[in-house]
């Protein structure tokens, strides 16, 4: 039997060497953080309550429950390209939780330039993380600007703005078109609207799709820089990407580019990534940021452990037995290669293939 | 990974209306019909499995992924904003999450105002949104008591047809939000699983706009 590892550890091992192999370099950081730092960016944060205690000089400091922002605080915010990956505990409350988790986390950060190749090599990085966890993925993609274009051309109030992204979040046709209705939009924006909102699937059949509706301009950049983006992703390979615009965020903190992956197996994303540039300037830093996490925690749902040995061999001896030969029946099945659990008779609370015991 | 359809309805009156309407899409399980205690039916044929669950929980079973798709209010889906689809508005369940109490309540602004409700997160936003100080009093059933025996000023409820708040010298003050049963999915089960799902969704679209005369 051959030492396993975790899914979540070999994941994290082989996503390391991925991220290297394009020039990314490790980033560490800390358990802690000022709170101040999250306190003056709660919304970026998927749950607002964090983890804070005092320090011996008083100030008040924080389990970190994110990763991005303190690297964006660490950048200088100049022309210096920077391409970081990282592997490190979060803490925070999940999603539908009711206590704090400790949620291993890897992912990786590009800030400074962020062109079409730029976000093209993260899109395929995602890509080929989700390969890496399972066979059975999707990676959908989504633009912000394809739908705050169209709020913005349409003078929709933010409140409203805020509501319909919400329901767009939900895939929720109704919501949209009783949104529309409250904002006192034309039958034809309803329609456009609640067209979008259920429109998903392969990209290579919805961006034409996409690309088809009457979008108005900055809108129809944005389709069109994801069109471009996918198409470039194909360069690199081919990949199950489907096209989604039901993945949102705030527009606080996002624009551009938008993905989140999936595995069969998982009943939550394992990854969720996008174009940052707002966080990074309300954080007085200069350029452009893309970066995606990949929720290490949630793979340990993949492991079927039912039927599984943690050892091939129990080896049980009595109190009169001679340690050296109990020694010996040890190098023994180590040399045949097995893995052998030792411990005096009674019961063992692991699952072994045989049980053995050593007399004399 | 397995290919059956799990359905997670609503124990009750609303989650037998819900089943009629799939059998009738398609998608029947006659071992639901049959009275006992079981909790899980299975169709394989059809590759479908239902089980019932408390109202409040069928968000869960579908957010964690133990259910594909569910139905569930939207009364249920304000309150604990779970992360799903909601698909469909199936129309049935109509009601409204109303703010009541005694009948020409007047609101004195220069108290905290109490507010007794099952719907403490639907309440908070509520009057946040309108920037008034309150007091939330958790409760777990029979409201209403609340404001008569002077717990509360008003509760933010459920109401149906108002029956039990008129019996009692309540009346509904305002609307929160209409209330209707939602037909829910899974976000990651739904990226493996859409063609099923939106067939399904189209049926029971079709249908209920056959009932509409649409």
């Amino acid at each position: 039997m051959n030492a396993s590892l975790l899914p979540a550890e070999r994941v994290s091992l082989t996503l390391r060497g991925l991220y290297q192999s394009f020039g990314y370099t490790r980033y560490r950081v800390g358990k802690f953080e000022e709170y101040d730092l999250y306190a003056r960016n709660r919304n970026f944060l998927s749950d607002d309550r964090i983890l804070t205690f005092s320090d011996i000089n008083g100030q008040v400091m924080a389990l970190k429950p994110d990763v991005t922002l303190s690297i964006i605080k660490n950048t200088r915010g100049d022309d210096r390209m920077r391409k970081v990956w990282y592997t490190e505990n979060v803490y925070r409350v999940p999603r539908g939780g009711d206590s704090f988790q400790e949620i291993r986390q890897t992912g990786l950060e590009c800030i400074g330039t962020v062109d079409l190749y730029t976000m093209g090599e993260v899109l395929m990085l995602a890509a080929r993380s989700l390969e890496t966890i399972a066979e059975e993925y999707v990676l959908e993609v989504s633009h912000m600007g394809i739908l705050t274009g169209l709020l913005e051309a349409r003078r929709v109030p933010p409140a409203l703005a805020g509501e319909i992204l919400v329901a767009f979040g939900e895939k929720n046709p109704h919501a949209v078109r009783e949104l529309c209705r409250q904002g006192g939009m034309s039958d034809e924006a309803e329609a456009l609207f609640s067209a979008l909102c259920v429109m998903g699937g392969p990209a290579e059949e919805t961006l034409p799709q996409l690309l088809a509706l009457p979008l108005p301009a900055a809108g129809r950049a944005a389709a069109e820089e994801l069109a471009a983006v996918c198409r470039l992703l194909k360069t690199f390979g081919s990949f199950r990407v489907e096209a989604d615009l039901s993945v949102t965020n705030d527009t606080d903190y996002y624009n551009g580019i938008l993905f989140r992956g999936f595995v069969d197996g998982i009943a939550a994303p394992v990854l969720s990534g996008g174009r940052y540039d707002h966080l990074l300037n309300r954080m007085g830093k200069s350029g452009a940021a893309i970066g995606f996490a990949v929720y290490l925690s949630e793979l340990e749902r993949l492991i079927d452990r039912e039927g599984e040995y943690e050892a091939d061999t129990l080896l049980l001896y009595g109190d009169g037995c001679d340690p050296a030969a109990v020694a010996e029946r040890v190098k023994e099945l180590a040399a045949e290669g097995k893995t052998v659990r030792v411990q005096p008779k009674g019961k063992a609370e692991i699952r072994c293939r045989e049980t053995e015991e050593v007399t004399g | 990974m397995n290919r059956t359809l799990n359905i997670a309805l609503p124990k009750g009156r609303l989650g037998e209306q819900v089943y009629d309407l799939f059998e009738k899409a398609g998608y029947g399980c006659p071992a639901l019909r049959e009275p006992n205690r079981r909790l899980v039916f299975e169709n394989e044929e059809k590759g479908v499995r239902y089980f019932w669950a408390k109202p409040s929980d069928v968000a869960i079973y579908v957010e964690r992924g133990a259910a594909d798709i569910g139905v569930a209010g939207k009364d249920i889906l304000l309150e604990y904003r779970p992360d799903v689809y909601e698909l469909l508005d199936l129309g049935m369940g109509r009601c409204r999450m109303c703010v009541a109490g005694y009948e020409g309540f007047r609101d004195d602004l220069s108290r905290t105002l109490r507010v007794a409700t099952k719907y403490p997160n639907i309440a908070r936003r509520w009057y946040a949104a309108r920037s008034r100080p309150i007091d939330i009093i958790k409760m777990n059933g029979s409201i209403e008591l609340a404001p008569i025996v002077g717990l509360s000023d008003v509760i933010v409820d459920i109401v149906e047809t108002g029956k039990t708040l008129r019996e009692n010298g309540l009346a509904p003050l305002e609307t929160v939000v209409p209330v209707s049963a939602r037909l829910i999915a899974n976000k990651a089960r739904y990226k493996f699983r859409s063609g099923e799902i939106r067939e399904l969704c189209a049926r029971l679209e079709g249908l209920l706009k056959e009932d509409e005369g649409i």
